[in-house]
């Protein structure tokens, strides 16, 4: 076991898929000299050269569109965008072209592209530059959606994300790249699709992913104090989705809450909380409770920021106005 | 007959050897002088007299392709009528010598990329015309099992790439099939077509200047047709109609073809597609050409006269390449029929095997979503 950051992790990740495979190359703005935007691949240009690590013009629709050329042909790009809100720009080309070509091709063409790309908000960048939009595209059928918690999972995510023949987005949330955390020296994967139970518990589900895990796991920690037993579900992957587990969970406690950072409606734990309620119904005590961040434009003042971004007393009052615990 | 792109490109092509800006401006005021000589008559069958590439065999092929697109199209509409094709369905009538001149130039290792308008590129690129029909029927049997329809015909094995429907969308795939040919260091090459509407989507921008930068084997080749939809390019575009002059902005090497007249396309792609081979990067072909039909099946056509439509399909080239094929002595009448006998069995057998092909069964839904 070694302790490293999590943007050590997806370099690692990165790293070794760029070594062993010669059809790995990446693309995207300032990756090369610059080192890309949260130095996620600084030193790349370097190591791999010009042909493998491309600087690509500030045109998000032209280098995701490429990607998805590239990888019709048999190669495995990476993309990255500098912020998931970049990604508007060229979300004609994930959905229209990544995700459908398979399906309207009837099978014949597969998309064996990873996009990257830092997501959240809580660092003052206003409103264009703060927003979560995994949760759009985890709606997107004929892609996959991922999101790491921390360097463990960002590490065995990035290798699946690699080796998937589907375009799979890692969502990087862009406050994590410093989070520290034990990586195993031994290889292994991550399993797409498969959520994880990152605490058992009997009184009540914490279900989140990605940065809303801090704030999880702070509530969990201040349940405990009070003698509540919460269990945790850190999702991993939005995309698929695996309500098997949130299911299982609940059956066992019979409360849940769910938990996103990104806005509070229409987001993925809309969808976890309306098939919770659908198909663990029998098992509820209560309402399945839902947290998140406040339905404005992200705003730039540090306090009002904080005010809108889901925290943990956030995730302890829907507790204690749900289950009275 | 018209030649002029083949003779006109020829003198776009060595002056845009040099200096880009320049050149491109002086080759669009020549453009405009041979398209008036050709008008008068003078330039006459020079893309065949010069051509010295194509013998009796590949014209006679060019001609069976355009004419098979051509009674496809047709066959296309009349089942559209009676209900057996649904969806949207964009005809290439009167723009199949563009097609085909360009497509033929192709290896089998090279990509093909189209738009919405697509039968005939597929059909060029030698995709099953039993297949390609019974995908518009919505048939098992189609090139995509019934799940793509008119505007999104593939076949990966020909290398031809879709069929895409969103205008300009399938401009950044074929860079990146061709930055794919690039990175694997082949000297194939990507053709990707688009139309006049497309010019006016900031992404076809995006993908000039990418190309360019990267110098990547993609070879544009722009059906100018006019029209946008229903919109005339002069009320959407500013600058006129001629677009490869902009091309001086990304350095890529830009030339105008008679797109009405198969071997003068066929020139001016064979030379395109050399370069690209060479290694020179993206070239751009832009194809005068004109549909004789609405955009859709559903276009009444309120916007344009019937009598401009009259004027170009005098230049029909499923008309006009025959006659001269046989004036020239390169075919006989004989041969041109046992053509137009052969598609016409084709045709009626594409048909019928779309019609008794079964429906995908309902299980299909589910799959090709994911890939294993």
């Amino acid at each position: 076991m070694t302790e490293i950051v999590l943007r050590e992790a997806l370099k690692r990740g990165l790293e070794e898929a760029l070594e062993n495979d010669p059809t790995v190359f990446m693309m995207g703005e300032d990756i090369g000299g610059y080192g890309g935007a949260y130095a996620v691949t600084d030193g790349f240009l370097k190591k791999f050269g010009p042909e493998r690590i491309k600087d690509t013009p500030i045109s998000e629709q032209a280098f995701v569109g490429a990607g998805i050329g590239a990888a019709a042909a048999g190669l495995r790009p990476i993309v990255e965008f500098m912020s998931i809100s970049f990604s508007l720009v060229a979300f004609d080309q994930i959905v229209n072209m990544a995700a459908n070509l398979r399906y309207m091709s009837g099978g014949q063409i597969s998309v064996p592209m990873v996009i990257r790309a830092p997501t959240g908000a809580g660092v003052q960048l206003g409103a264009t530059h703060s927003q979560s939009f995994e949760t759009w595209l985890a709606e997107v059928p004929g892609m996959k959606v991922v999101c790491p918690s921390n360097p463990y999972d960002a590490l065995g995510l990035m290798r699946s994300a690699i080796k998937d023949n589907n375009p799979v987005l890692v969502a990087e949330p862009a406050l994590l790249y410093g989070l520290k955390g034990e990586v195993p020296d031994e290889y292994y994967e991550i399993e797409i699709g498969k959520a994880d139970v990152t605490r058992n518990g009997s009184d009540v589900t914490l279900v989140s992913y990605g940065y809303g895990m801090g704030p999880v796991n702070e509530a969990a920690d201040k349940l405990a104090e009070r003698g509540v037993s919460a269990e945790v579900i850190d999702l991993r992957s939005l995309s698929p989705l695996d309500m098997d587990a949130v299911i299982a969970s609940t059956q066992k406690t019979n409360r849940a809450v769910v938990v996103d950072t990104a806005r509070r409606t229409g987001g993925i734990m809309t969808e976890v909380a309306a098939e919770l309620q659908q198909r663990a119904a029998e098992w509820l005590d209560g309402p399945v409770m839902r947290v998140g961040s406040v339905d404005v434009p992200w705003p730039y003042n540090r306090g009002l920021e904080q005010e809108v971004l889901t925290n943990a007393d956030d995730v302890l009052k829907a507790v204690a106005e749900g289950f009275g615990i | 007959m018209h030649c002029v792109g083949y003779l006109a490109s020829k003198a776009r092509l060595s002056a845009s050897d040099s200096l880009m800006a320049s050149s491109t401006k002086s080759s669009s005021k020549s453009s405009a002088k041979s398209a008036k000589s050709s008008k008068n008559g003078k330039s006459g069958a020079a893309g065949l007299d010069e051509s010295g590439v194509a013998g009796k065999t590949d014209h006679l092929d060019l001609y069976r392709q355009m004419f098979l697109i051509r009674q496809f199209e047709l066959a296309c509409g009349e089942n559209y009528s009676k209900g057996l094709i649904r969806g949207f369905l964009h005809l290439y009538i009167g723009q199949e010598a563009t097609g085909v001149g360009a497509i033929s130039t192709l290896r089998e290792d090279d990509y093909v990329v189209s738009h919405y308008r697509d039968h005939g590129h597929a059909l060029a690129r030698g995709v099953d015309v039993n297949r390609s029909m019974a995908e518009l029927f919505g048939r098992a049997t189609g090139t995509s099992k019934g799940k793509g329809g008119s505007m999104h015909l593939f076949d990966v094995a020909k290398r031809f790439m879709g069929g895409h429907a969103i205008v300009a969308g399938q401009l950044p795939l074929a860079a990146g099939l061709a930055l794919a040919q690039q990175y694997k260091k082949t000297d194939g090459l990507t053709m990707c077509f688009f139309g006049d509407g497309s010019t006016n989507q900031g992404l076809y921008h995006e993908v000039m200047n990418l190309a360019a930068v990267w110098k990547l084997p993609v070879l544009f080749i722009l059906e100018n047709n006019m029209y946008g939809i229903g919109s005339p390019i002069e009320t959407v575009r500013a600058g006129g109609i001629d677009f490869y002059p902009g091309m001086a902005t990304y350095g890529i090497p830009a030339v105008e073809v008679d797109g009405m007249d198969v071997l003068a396309v066929k020139e001016a792609t064979e030379i395109a597609v050399a370069r690209i081979r060479k290694g020179d990067g993206p070239q751009f072909i832009e194809a005068k050409t004109f549909r004789f039909v609405g955009h859709s099946v559903a276009d009444g056509q309120k916007y344009r006269g019937q009598e401009e439509v009259n004027e170009w399909e005098e230049r029909d080239p499923v008309s006009t390449f025959p006659k001269k094929l046989i004036e020239m002595g390169l075919a006989t009448s004989d041969q041109i029929d046992e053509i137009k006998a052969e598609v016409d069995e084709a045709i009626a057998k594409a048909v019928e095997f779309a019609v008794s092909s079964p429906e995908p069964d309902l299980s299909e839904i589910h799959n090709d979503v994911l890939a294993p």
